[in-house]
């Protein structure tokens, strides 16, 4: 167990290739609780959300979630989240636990000069399950009256899972298909024990933060504070699809036309070592000699089996196929930019 | 697990096997379970020589790296490629996976090495 942003959490349970190997080949089961949940509600709840969410919240139907930065005035990320849109005039923010207490304060902040709506942090009242893997909705199904055919990705619904009411989201930070089941904390350990019960026999496994960061690199999902942070911006982080250009106005909005007019100057990339070695966050990326950007995320991937990961290069230096060298702990190894993600399971 | 009788210990999560003017380092069985799945080893090359209580190469898992420390000083003269092939062996037999072979060139019965009833006080 690890301490991390106040909760207790476990970094591994049987081990983070045992683990990783699952999600990609039957299931894992994961307990994300620590994320941070706030809701927004009221009359002008829709133009609220537009206020402070980078993405175009009007393009949700009520059942549907996205995935949006939460954005400084100068359009850096202040957080990552996934809104809900719950009911016409009711949103749900899924925030990073370690920015939870900040986003609730910034998000009051913003509300209060957009008229009739008001914002809670329910972080407390839901506790947050994940199954994730190719096995995830044959083992949920027998748990819950929802028709699990019918979620289509990125939409969620009502409903029960072992008697509890919860709500069940086709979403996930692995690359693979799953369920991110928010549920009263009173029934987490209910059904938690029961998912893992219905799915001994498939082969799902709890697992840890671990798996979670070695798999959603895979999947070239960003980490708040690794890669991407209230430094850099969506256009930088090659994130430009988050942005709802299209809405006349939000909380950014500005700076980040004005980026995009000018062009960025660095972007995050994904690479593939050519060395053996393992770059990890943090470690300098050399253009001829001289440092000119940093590795974000790095690990060797169980299922890829390769040492990949992910770094802000110049521009220059982006496409795929370019040459980089990275600063290993005062050695220097050869890596190539690749496409992102690194794995799909679409590609399999 | 029980730690080898046969085997030197530091507080840094070495092992030793002296045999001669020779010697095995490796880790634990407990710096193994510290680190998870081991993925790479950065190890000397044979020739180099290495410091009794200095880094002489590093280990990384999935999720960390950390450095190895000569437990002892000498002169590589071999260094485990198939080890280096499977890390993973680190895992499954930690005792059994030398990872370099030394001539010994310094003291073999320091005070900082400890037999295994000591290293298994320290890690209680």
């Amino acid at each position: 167990m690890v301490p991390f942003a106040g909760w207790d959490m476990p970094v591994e349970y049987s081990g983070i290739t045992a683990e990783h190997l699952a999600v990609r080949t039957r299931g894992g089961l994961f307990d994300v609780s620590h994320m941070g949940e706030i809701e927004i509600a009221g009359k002008d709840a829709l133009r609220a959300v537009q206020r402070i969410s980078s993405n175009d919240a009007s393009r949700l139907a009520i059942g549907q979630a996205h995935y949006a930065g939460l954005l400084t005035p100068e359009g850096t990320f202040i957080d990552d989240m996934l809104v809900y849109r719950i009911a016409t005039s009711h949103f749900m923010l899924v925030v990073n636990a370690s920015n939870a207490a900040r986003d609730f304060v910034w998000v009051s902040e913003q509300l209060k000069e957009v008229g009739d709506v008001a914002c809670v942090d329910s972080s407390s009242r839901y506790a947050l399950i994940a199954l994730q893997g190719p096995v995830a909705r044959e083992v949920l199904q027998p748990l819950t009256g929802v028709d699990l055919g019918g979620i289509r990705y990125y939409w969620f619904a009502h409903g029960e899972v072992a008697g509890a009411r919860v709500i069940i989201s086709r979403t996930g930070y692995t690359g693979e298909n799953g369920y991110e089941i928010f549920v009263p904390p009173a029934m987490a350990e209910r059904v938690w024990h029961g998912i893992l019960e219905a799915g001994a026999a498939a082969g799902v496994i709890p697992c840890g933060l671990g798996a979670r960061d070695t798999l959603r690199l895979e999947a070239a999902m960003r980490l708040y504070g690794n890669d991407i942070d209230e430094t850099t911006s969506p256009l930088e982080a090659d994130l430009g699809w988050v942005i709802g250009w299209d809405k006349p106005d939000f909380i950014g909005r500005e700076h980040l036309l004005a980026q995009r007019e000018a062009g960025v100057t660095r972007k995050l990339v994904g690479f593939e070592m050519r060395d053996r070695a393992i770059a990890r966050h943090g470690y300098p990326v050399l253009v001829d000699g001289a440092v000119a950007g940093v590795v974000t995320s790095g690990t060797q991937t169980p299922f890829l089996k390769k040492a990949i990961g992910m770094a802000y290069v110049p521009v220059t230096h982006s496409a795929p196929g370019s040459v980089l060298t990275i600063d290993v702990r005062g050695r220097q190894a050869g890596a190539v930019v690749v496409p992102l993600p690194f794995y799909s399971r679409s590609k399999r | 697990m029980a730690y080898p009788t046969d085997l030197q210990y530091t507080k840094d999560h070495e092992w030793i096997r002296v045999t001669g003017d020779t010697a095995d380092i490796g880790i634990t069985d407990f710096a193994q379970r510290q680190l998870g799945d081991v993925v790479y080893l950065d190890l000397p090359d044979v020739g180099r020589t290495i410091t009794a209580g200095e880094t002489f190469g590093s280990i990384e898992s999935v999720k960390a790296v950390s450095d190895l420390f000569a437990p002892v000083s000498g002169e590589v003269i071999e260094v485990n490629e198939s080890l280096k092939a499977h890390p993973e062996w680190v895992n499954t037999s930690p005792h059994d996976s030398w990872m370099i072979r030394i001539r010994v060139s310094g003291a073999t019965t320091t005070d900082a090495l400890l037999d295994a009833t000591q290293y298994e006080g320290l890690i209680g």
